[in-house]
């Protein structure tokens, strides 16, 4: 695969970048105020594994001493997690409260399921220490056993773990740029090739870190088969929080049968198409997804409208919760906004999971419904970063994006919104429901158009 | 002659044992249907003899063991079925149709206007648009539609809410006929399972999963060959399917058991097909020692396991979805593979389909049949599959509400009729029955109750 020539400084207005570029370039890349770029500086912060657990295990704790443990029991959507080795031993004692369960150990910088494994025993772990990655958690466990008395953490640990922080912002003047220029990174020119994907690139750390993290036994299943579901969320900045949420997505379903008998069958319980894609069972051409439009369809026909309302208004919850988690923490560059993809899965009493949230989602299409839904996604992004600048900015839809968060919660009614009960209120998502994004483009454009020419 | 006996393992213990070592032969009763199940039967028994296959045999032990092990998850299981090929497809069926004739018919004066320019040949009487706008006065411009009234710009305070209110009090007083009434005007997605379920009659009583069990036992127990043939029919359609490859596995639990079902024998009682007969080698003719292959007397053919998929959006438990299956089978599908001069029956459909194209959009018919592209060619595989796989689901369940709530398949023809309407403009620049097939080839976006609407209510007649 042929990298596109690097540009010059200044170049160009419009990055679709890898986030390889972002890390070694960023940092010292004047930007003019209209240039936009396709990540956040330190994004990794949410799509990390270790990092996001990290974050919103602290604003919940953050949430419980302001608002109470009601409030703090919204952000329980994570499934026990604990990053390894730092939180070794806190895994040991959740381990031995909760004997017999499953867990699931993922390596926080891979994607498509590679590395993955699930494990019942400790000594299940403890060969695959010896093995891998185990030399720091090797060292660890031979000194004399500390007390484990950090109830908010492992920092003392921390000095083994490899973590980056980032470097502060260098700055130095360029020249003015000299021509509108839109720069597409070879992961996004893949759209268009039945190439690899690029879902959350690997980053160089030396040291590869994994999370333990508890196995959701009891999924939810159609036709016998695990799901899960992709979610694309648009983040137009941090401060203050914008966040746009896509009417379409995608269950990704297991091409075998689930069942907790056969742990060993990655086939089974990792829903990634990427891993999907290498089991005998496969065939291309069904691409194993359904649009979400038919998810929410089905389960509307089983459970009933309302149960279904109170699912997505969870989901709803999931994305607003880990984003608040890092607003404080993100860089909030102006230029930036990001696509993220993140993955949910639903349980068998409907409660929503957040699995990870993928930085550079896969935009490789495995069917022509995908390959549609993609090319409309990107479509809509680049409407609601609006290099035009065409919009208002007071938009609430704009295609298949719906706002849902704007510096607080967006109501599908119009006016003010009235917080005091919230008791009315219906958030402005429409996950799973008509998306007919052409004629509403056509309405916005035309009406803006309109009011361009009344004010000239 | 129709098996009457209670004991199910009994008697397909017998078909077994009587079938051991046999062919097929066919009850020449009606020379156009005679000749097709001539060649139904052929086709079987030459892929029996070639692939030395048995028509059907007692599983040993192990094999029975691992059956039953696997029975949730049988489209796990990848036999070689490369060298099975479906008995046939909707287009042969449509090829016997065309040649239909009735001996006792005089054409007359073959240059009057009336000539019917269309592939049936065979004169039953169909109704016209207003007669089919009196038979679906429900679906009228100023009655409220699931499937129009519902969508997103029209508040529900319109129609919507009031109808499901009233579906629910139909479900709550359980009066099916009151629910055959209300469907006519869509069900609600959350009461369409039990509403159907009320029209049907079918509740599940323990002596249904019962039988329904018994069925499972006698899968397990005999392999027939059919059973590759739905293997392999589901593997081609409702496994490639974007949507229904989810319920492969539900289709073999309902599929594999239908095939050994003898109850559904009793349709034939109201159908004026016959169930394939086989004889024991030499006694050709002697009713006593003739048995029905399969026991339920069903062939399948290409996409036959489309009729069962979409009904698996809406039942989970085995039983229910298999009852549903077989009353839906019973009821209103075996007329779209079978010849009758039933009003449903596949040939008034397939005539009403060319007599509504002819009589209201003349210019469009002869269009494509200047150009070789006759509609019937398109529409037919539509109608006999009952749309299944070519409309969007939530749309075909749309219409199957309809096909419960006039107790009528009409309703398919009027629906294809609407279809080649809506795609006129497209259609008339065509020069190919290529081209054709391509214009009509992608029905998933379509909206059926506005096109139904339009269709009848609407035009200009």
């Amino acid at each position: 695969m042929e990298t596109p020539p690097e540009p010059s400084e200044g170049e160009w207005d419009f990055y679709w970048c890898d986030v390889s570029w972002l890390r070694e370039n960023f940092d010292h890349t004047y930007m003019d105020e209209h240039v936009r770029i396709s990540h956040f500086r330190n994004h990794y912060e949410l799509t990390r594994k270790n990092y996001m657990v990290k974050n919103l295990k602290r604003f919940r704790k953050q949430l419980e001493r302001e608002a109470g443990k009601l409030e703090a029991a919204k952000c329980d959507f994570f499934p026990k997690t604990f990053e390894m080795p730092c939180e070794y031993h806190l895994f040991v004692e959740e381990f031995r409260k909760n004997p017999g369960i499953t867990w699931i150990m993922k390596p926080v910088a891979r994607s498509q399921g590679k590395g993955i494994f699930l494990f019942r025993r400790l000594k299940d772990i403890m060969d695959w220490r010896k093995g891998n990655a185990g030399k720091k958690l090797t060292s660890l466990e031979a000194q004399p056993a500390r007390s484990t008395a950090n109830p908010s953490g492992s920092h003392s640990s921390v000095a083994l773990c490899n973590h980056r922080r980032h470097p502060s912002p260098g700055l130095f003047q360029l020249p003015q740029r000299l021509a509108t220029t839109i720069l597409l990174s070879v992961s996004v020119d893949v759209v268009l090739q039945d190439a690899r994907s690029s879902d959350d690139q690997k980053e160089d750390i030396p040291v590869e870190n994994y999370v333990a993290q508890r196995y959701i036994e009891n999924p939810y299943l159609i036709g016998g088969r695990k799901f899960d579901l992709r979610v694309y969320v648009l983040v137009m900045s941090y401060i203050p929080l914008r966040a746009w949420l896509y009417r379409d997505g995608f269950a990704r379903f297991s091409n075998t049968r689930f069942t907790l008998s056969s742990i060993d069958d990655q086939y089974v319980h990792l829903t990634n198409v990427a891993v999907q894609k290498t089991s005998p069972d496969y065939h291309p051409k069904k691409g194993c997804k359904w649009m979400l439009q038919r998810f929410r369809q089905y389960l509307a026909s089983k459970h009933g409208p309302e149960a279904v309302e109170t699912l997505f208004s969870d989901m709803d919850n999931i994305f607003i919760r880990s984003l608040q988690s890092v607003q404080k923490v993100i860089i909030s560059d102006k230029h930036c906004f990001e696509l993220y993809g993140y993955d949910i899965l639903i349980d068998q009493d409907l409660k929503p999971w957040l699995l990870e949230v993928n930085a550079s989602p896969s935009l490789t299409a495995s069917s022509q419904e995908d390959y549609e839904l993609k090319t409309c996604l990107l479509e809509d992004t680049l409407h609601v970063v609006d290099m035009e600048a065409r919009l208002t900015g007071r938009e609430k839809r704009v295609g298949g994006f719906d706002l849902m968060w704007n510096d607080g919660p967006v109501s599908r009614e119009e006016g003010p919104p009235d917080l005091s009960g919230m008791g009315n209120f219906v958030t402005n998502t429409h996950l799973g429901c008509v998306n007919d994004r052409k004629k509403q483009l056509r309405q916005l454009f035309r009406s803006l158009q309109g009011q361009k020419k009344a004010s000239s | 002659m129709l098996q009457e006996e209670s004991d199910l393992s009994l008697v397909i213990a017998q078909i077994v044992q009587k079938l051991k070592g046999s062919s097929l032969y066919a009850q020449l009763e009606r020379q156009a249907w005679g000749s097709w199940e001539k060649r139904i039967l052929k086709s079987l028994n030459s892929m029996c003899t070639e692939l030395s296959i048995p028509l059907a045999r007692k599983r040993p032990v192990g094999e029975q063991k691992e059956l039953l092990n696997k029975w949730n998850e049988m489209g796990t299981d990848e036999p070689d079925l490369s060298l099975f090929r479906p008995v046939y497809a909707p287009k042969d069926f449509l090829e016997v149709l065309i040649n239909l004739r009735n001996p006792n018919y005089e054409n007359g004066d073959s240059l009057s206007f009336r000539t019917h320019l269309g592939l049936i040949q065979v004169p039953l009487k169909v109704k016209d648009i207003p007669e089919l706008k009196e038979f679906f006065v429900e679906l009228g411009l100023t009655t409220g539609q699931l499937g129009i009234d519902d969508s997103t710009q029209v508040p529900p305070e319109l129609f919507e809410n009031e109808h499901v209110r009233i579906g629910q009090k139909v479900l709550a007083e359980q009066d099916s006929a009151a629910a055959q009434q209300y469907i006519r005007q869509g069900s609600p997605t959350a009461l369409r399972a039990e509403l159907w379920a009320l029209i049907l009659n079918i509740s599940s009583q323990p002596e249904d999963i019962l039988y329904y069990e018994q069925l499972k036992t006698n899968v397990i127990q005999h392999d027939l060959l059919v059973d590759s043939l739905i293997y392999k029919d589901v593997k081609l359609t409702a496994s490639n399917d974007d949507y229904y490859f989810v319920f492969e596995d539900y289709l073999y639990q309902v599929l594999l058991c239908f095939s050994r079902d003898t109850s559904v024998l009793g349709h034939f009682a109201y159908n004026s097909a016959s169930p394939p007969k086989s004889y024991i080698r030499g006694k050709l003719g002697l009713e006593e020692y003739a048995v029905f292959y399969p026991p339920n007397g069903v062939i399948p053919f290409h996409g036959f396991s489309m009729y069962v998929a979409p009904l698996c959006f809406l039942y989970h438990e085995p039983s229910k979805l298999y009852q549903i299956f077989r009353e839906m089978y019973v009821r209103f599908f075996f007329r779209l593979h079978s010849i009758s001069s039933h009003p449903s029956g596949i040939v008034s459909l397939c005539l009403l389909f060319e007599t509504l194209l002819q009589t209201y959009l003349p210019q469009l018919f002869y269009h494509l049949r200047e150009i070789g592209a006759q509609p019937l060619r398109i529409s037919f595989k539509w109608m006999v599959r009952a749309f299944s796989g070519y409309l969007a689901t939530d749309q075909l369940l749309l219409l199957w509400d309809r096909i419960l709530g006039y107790n009528s398949l009409e309703i398919l023809a009027v629906l294809a009729a609407a279809v080649f309407a809506f795609r006129a403009v497209n259609l008339m620049e065509v020069t190919s029955l290529a081209a054709a097939e391509a214009v009509l080839a992608d029905l998933s976006t379509l909206k059926v109750m506005p096109l139904l609407q339009i269709f009848l209510f609407a035009t200009v007649t």
